[in-house]
């Protein structure tokens, strides 16, 4: 087979190995679909079956314990709590982290690929198991969601900002460097502006992330309303764990909402 | 007097690109010079260079019979503070207001803790707005960057670049992304200002038409050599060709093809 011949136009040979490439994918993607049902124990006769039983919990949760709200307007301010608080303690530390991963702003190579190291390995870890990792240092409890919340945040808000950072136009940065700015001048008054309402935006959405993760911190033992979700499953109170889902739903999509309009107002 | 003297100046890029080569050259305190050349031709590295904002690889540069090429950090912003730079893009922070763009020119003249907080003394306010006055636009000092059109944006590139009193004003192809009535607009203030405070200010150009009317000395540069130094008055036509390497064409003159011609 020439070169030449293969330029002109796509052989038949091509067209059938194309046919061929194709239902290969098909094949593929089948048998890892297969192999991961099978290790979940996935089975549809399961699904049919369990349905009864499944309608018979809904059945148990109606109607929801509405007497239980009042009892949980503690843990559903704790869960905020801990939601705002590590949102600003992470965001706070994330300021440094986004100027160090930013290549324009941190010109020191070795200190640059440092911190995005650092970054990424931080983000690799879900906040549930930072909770998991934390509870088990600190303690049970609140505290140990808020510093699980805090690194997620951290870490997150500097991936987004310092990505979003090095896109920037970078003609300001050299205007200040050209009067004889130095670097808090040029992060200041070339970098801040140009950055701010993009950092503020995604602090918004980490706090909107942070909204529901806080909700079920509870689960691993760090605090909150997830601690009553907990317990009223664990002890078959399910009136109440229909209270539990349904208050959470109502104050997640509240601020949820609250929290889009102000983002938008941001852009 | 020379206030800035060049010896076997040369920038090789990382990359292997020589951008300027064995350049030796003299400009007289006072000078308005023109650079002029093909993009590409080194214009802006030069100017660069003369800033430190481009290293110099080979050669040295004198400013006021100082050496530059190997100032300390706190010496570089030092004299960085003394050249005013006037950009193509104007590179103003477009969300800042016009006053804030103008303060940034008095960064070295402020302690930093005040420029941090700031909180710049009533004086250099003062300062910056009567840079504004200079060229003009004084009632815009409130409005954000980029609510101003494109000679009035350059126009606070020139206040903020005064508002430095610098010795030298380096102004990288100031005309470029202007329209022709503008860019004799820009070009006259920054004449006039070299002729009322004497400031030595090197202009890169690629219109030859402008280079001539303004000019009153002529730099050619050609692939990274300096090829002319002199006088604008005695290019000719000719010496533009040889600069550029080629015959002159309509693209090379700024009132050329039929554009507007004020």
């Amino acid at each position: 087979m020439s070169n030449s011949a293969a330029e002109e136009k796509p052989s038949r040979f091509m067209l059938v190995m194309g046919k061929i490439k194709g239902l290969l994918a098909i094949i593929l993607v089948a048998i890892i679909y297969i192999w991961s049902a099978r290790g979940v124990g996935f089975s549809l006769i399961e699904i049919i079956g369990e349905l009864p039983s499944f309608f018979n919990l809904l059945w148990d949760m109606v109607p929801p314990n509405w007497a239980y709200s009042i009892r949980l307007i503690n843990p559903l301010l704790e869960t905020f709590q801990t939601a705002i608080a590590g949102t600003i303690l992470g965001t706070l530390l994330a300021i440094p982290l986004i100027l160090l991963c930013a290549s324009n702003v941190n010109r020191n190579n070795p200190l640059y690929f440092a911190s995005k190291g650092f970054m990424n390995l931080m983000r690799t870890i879900d906040p549930m198991l930072y909770a998991a990792i934390l509870v088990a240092g600190v303690g049970l409890g609140a505290f140990a969601g808020m510093l699980a919340l805090m690194f997620f945040s951290m870490a997150v808000n500097a991936k987004l900002t310092s990505e979003s950072l090095e896109a920037i136009d970078d003609g300001p940065l050299e205007a200040i460097e050209a009067c004889g700015g130095n670097k808090l001048e040029m992060i200041k008054y070339a970098v801040a502006p140009q950055i701010l309402p993009t950092f503020a935006s995604y602090t918004l959405y980490v706090f909107e992330i942070n909204i529901r993760a806080s909700t079920v911190l509870g689960l691993v033992g760090a605090g909150g309303i997830g601690v009553n979700l907990d317990t009223s499953l664990n002890l078959f109170r399910y009136p109440n764990a229909a209270m539990v889902i349904l208050a959470t739903f109502v104050v997640v999509v509240l601020i949820d909402h609250l929290s889009n309009v102000l983002r938008e107002e941001l852009v | 007097m020379e206030i800035i003297e060049c010896e076997g100046l040369g920038v090789t890029y990382p990359g292997g690109v020589e951008a300027l080569k064995n350049v030796d050259l003299t400009i007289e305190d006072g000078d308005f010079v023109i650079v002029v050349g093909l993009s590409g031709a080194g214009k802006s590295t030069l100017l660069r260079t003369i800033n430190r904002l481009v290293e110099p690889t080979t050669g040295t540069i004198k400013v006021d019979g100082r050496v530059i090429n190997n100032l300390d950090k706190k010496e570089l912003k030092e004299y960085r503070s003394e050249v005013g730079m006037i950009f193509q893009n104007f590179n103003l922070v477009n969300r800042s207001s016009v006053l804030r763009n103008v303060l940034a020119g008095r960064l070295r003249e402020v302690p930093t803790w005040r420029t941090l907080l700031g909180l710049f003394p009533e004086e250099d306010v003062e300062e910056a707005l009567s840079c504004l006055e200079r060229v003009g636009i004084k009632e815009k000092a409130d409005s954000r960057a980029d609510e101003l059109s494109g000679g009035q944006q350059q126009r606070v590139g020139i206040a903020r670049a005064l508002a430095q009193e610098p010795k030298i004003l380096l102004a990288d192809e100031p005309v470029a992304s202007l329209d022709p009535p503008t860019s004799h607009a820009v070009m006259q203030d920054l004449k006039r200002i070299n002729e009322e405070d004497g400031i030595t200010t090197l202009v890169n150009l690629h219109f030859i038409d402008l280079a001539q009317e303004y000019g009153e000395k002529i730099i050619g540069l050609r692939e990274g050599e300096l090829v002319y130094q002199g006088p604008a008055s005695k290019v000719t036509e000719a010496k533009f060709e040889e600069i550029y390497g080629r015959s002159i064409t309509a693209d090379d003159q700024l009132t050329a093809g039929g554009e507007a011609d004020v």
